[in-house]
């Protein structure tokens, strides 16, 4: 190993790589009661020098988790980190420390020239003052002077198109207006390293894409770091991927493409709720693609463009006619986006389906799946006439999980490759 | 292109280099001015613009407490020894300088809990959150001042030249405060029993300070007295305003050099202990 801890950056000649993480855990407490007791006994630890990574603060007190390990990472100019990894994986956490809001319990960060954090916005904004005045607060809370807001005033009002509601109580605001003034202060910054957390996720398109062209025109002169649960933000915007899981790294790379794969393979598949009135059952779901078919308690793979056969069993326990069987195909944020059904083929006559009971095998296929890298999961429904009347059967949400792999990875689910034709 | 900042984290504690620190904290205290003031001035406005009675906040409980005292010993519940000053003008005084002194002490626990969320989402100079408290302090005081000499003129009472000391003695019942709030803020926004306890060893301090009691001349409540660092602060500050010769001036001066040095280490103690905290109550 030729990297010598505690050397800076120069010495190694590495101009470029503007952060620098090494070997960071971070330890937190589950009980809140233990945890405020140790709050108090690492004040008197650190005001006696005691701290240090050699001796206790390595060791784990009762009821404390890691929720950070061993974190190592570099970051050039021009490079856009994307941090991902489920919900309390670290990555806020990880945050807060490159931030210095906390500090590491091992390890050493190093970063070089100005550190700018967009953790939250309109930080310090008081809903009784105007606009105006909480620009000037907002950006003093970014540590810009007097002077720079002065300066910049006309830029942040007109980047965040509140026109004459500037001199009313924010308040009186919706709360797109307050992340528009909250983003147009923030924007302001022209920060060497930038460490972003999900601040981007609300605002209407038109302004969402505003912020983006920001973050570009940012990008060229600074090192990115971004915590994101947006994959189609982070395929977009981002040069690496660490993923995280338990407070560890488990990928880290600077192909994007595959991290998000494993990033979606690690959703469980959790089988949701099926509800039936007791006259039809779906017993079984089954994908497959290419002659793999799917098991059991893991997600489905399937490679983008390949077929995707759906097969179900469905036990029917009265005779239903003109059964109206759907398949939703859902996205990870739980959105319908895409719908399969027997209406409108061929289907029904030719099958003879009109009038059916017992036993029903059915496949779906669909010769070209041409979804955007991710998971998704389908629900099936069945409705159909029994003694005359048009009735629900069986509803069985989230039954099954698949996930699309490939590069493609867009702002939608449904990916169209169309013929283009000049004129 | 000039050398550029490098940051550095580490576990390592900063107190082992205390040099280092010490101009850490001078840094960051210059450049916290700017937002401490853009605090205070929030804080102020948004205080104001909403209440009714406004400015008039500022003095309405030490004026209440002044009569209820007034009633007390004028009633004769209370037999009060004599002082100098006519005994309305002695509470009043009193009850106004200590007021300013409790303010001071509340302002670092105030301040950081009222901005928990800014705490733990922005890297801000931590100093502006003391600074701001004091200049609030400063703000409010003013206000208490002014209606105090008002009335002091009213009464009959001509300041003399030692007015102009006076301002050093307001200056030094802020340092105490300041230092001895700022003491108990660490472990305050960790445990909330710390407030409540400043509640109450507060109104004991008063009684054994010469704030509406006049000072003993004898037996141990007068070294009791003695001994209470907020009784020569607030018999000379007192004396400066009203134009007596203040007694205690050797104890005012020692007490505030101690406060000095003392309000050094707990701005270290609180800049050490701000990691742990923001790590407990990070919303």
């Amino acid at each position: 190993m030729n990297k010598t801890p505690g050397t800076t950056f120069d010495e190694r000649g590495e101009a470029d790589v503007l952060v620098r993480v090494e070997n960071v855990s971070k330890k937190f407490c589950r009980s809140l009661k233990k945890s405020l007791w140790y709050g108090v006994k690492d004040i008197g630890a650190e005001l006696l020098g005691k701290n240090d990574h050699q001796n206790e603060s390595s060791f784990l007190r009762a009821d404390e988790f890691w929720a950070l390990q061993d974190i190592n990472f570099e970051l050039k100019r021009g490079e856009c980190l994307g941090l991902i990894g489920q919900n309390g994986a670290g990555k806020s956490t990880l945050l807060k420390i490159l931030n210095g809001l906390l500090k590491p319990d091992t390890g050493r960060i190093a970063m070089r020239g100005r550190v700018g954090a967009l953790i939250e916005l309109g930080t310090g904004f008081n809903p009784i003052l105007s606009g105006r005045e909480n620009i000037y607060i907002n950006g003093s809370v970014l540590g810009f002077s007097k002077q720079e807001i002065d300066r910049k005033l006309d830029a942040i009002i007109d980047f965040a198109e509140i026109g004459d509601f500037i001199d009313m109580p924010v308040k009186n605001y919706s709360s797109g207006m307050r992340v528009r003034l909250g983003f147009a202060v923030a924007a302001q910054m022209e920060p060497d390293v930038l460490l972003i957390d999900e601040v981007l996720a609300v605002g209407d398109i038109g302004f969402v894409l505003k912020c983006f062209n920001r973050m570009d025109s940012l990008l060229g002169n600074a090192a990115i770091i971004l915590v994101s649960h947006n994959m189609p933000q982070v395929a977009r915007m981002c040069t690496n991927l660490t993923l995280m899981e338990h407070g560890r790294t488990i990928y880290n790379s600077y192909d994007i493409a595959s991290g998000l794969n494993l990033y979606y393979s690690k959703f469980k598949a959790e089988i949701g709720n099926f509800t039936s009135d007791g006259r039809a059952f779906l017993q079984e779901v089954e994908i497959s693609s290419n002659g793999k078919t799917s098991q059991k308690d893991k997600i489905f793979q399937v490679e983008y463009q390949n077929e995707l056969l759906i097969r179900l069993t469905i036990q029917l326990n009265e005779p239903v006619r003109d059964p109206d069987l759907r398949i939703y195909f859902y996205d990870k944020e739980q959105r319908v986006f895409a719908e399969a059904s027997n209406l409108h083929t061929d289907f029904n006559a030719a099958l003879h389906l009109q009038q059916v009971s017992g036993l029903l095998i059915l496949l779906a296929k669909m010769p070209k799946i041409n979804f955007s890298q991710g998971t998704y999961s389908i629900t099936v429904a069945l409705s159909g006439k029994i003694n005359g009347q048009k009735q629900v059967l069986f509803r069985y949400q989230s039954a099954a999980y698949f996930q699309v792999n490939g590069t493609r990875h867009g702002w939608s689910p449904v990916q169209f490759e169309p013929t283009w034709q000049r004129f | 292109m000039s050398t550029p900042k490098i940051t550095i984290y580490t576990p390592e504690s900063q107190v082992r280099h205390p040099g280092k620190m010490l101009r850490a904290m001078f840094k960051d205290l210059a450049l916290s001015q700017d937002l401490a003031w853009r605090l205070a001035v929030r804080d102020i406005s948004a205080q104001y613009r909403q209440t009714f009675l406004g400015l008039a906040w500022a003095f309405i409980m030490p004026v209440a407490t002044t009569l209820t005292w007034i009633f007390l010993s004028g009633s004769g519940i209370i037999s009060v020894g004599a002082t100098a000053l006519p005994y309305p003008v002695y509470v009043f005084t009193g009850t106004m300088l200590w007021s300013i002194f409790m303010d001071s002490l509340n302002a670092p626990l105030a301040m950081t809990n009222a901005s928990r969320s800014m705490l733990a989402k922005v890297n801000f100079p931590r100093e502006a959150l003391i600074v701001a408290g004091i200049y609030k302090v400063l703000f409010n005081g003013g206000i208490k001042v002014g209606l105090l000499i008002l009335a002091l003129l009213v009464v009959g009472i001509y300041p003399s030249w030692s007015l102009l000391l006076f301002p050093l003695g307001l200056l030094s019942l802020i340092l105490v405060g300041t230092a001895i709030g700022l003491f108990l803020t660490p472990v305050g926004t960790l445990y909330t029993d710390v407030g409540n306890v400043i509640g109450f060893a507060m109104q004991f301090l008063m009684y054994i300070t010469p704030v509406v009691f006049p000072m003993p001349k004898e037996g141990w409540v007068e070294i009791l007295f003695r001994l209470n660092p907020m009784t020569p602060l607030i018999l000379t500050t007192r004396d400066w305003l009203t134009g007596y010769t203040p007694e205690y001036w050797i104890s005012f001066i020692l007490f505030n050099v101690f406060f000095l040095f003392f309000l050094l280490a707990v701005w270290m103690i609180y800049r050490v202990s701000m990691p742990i905290i923001i790590e407990r109550m990070s919303s």
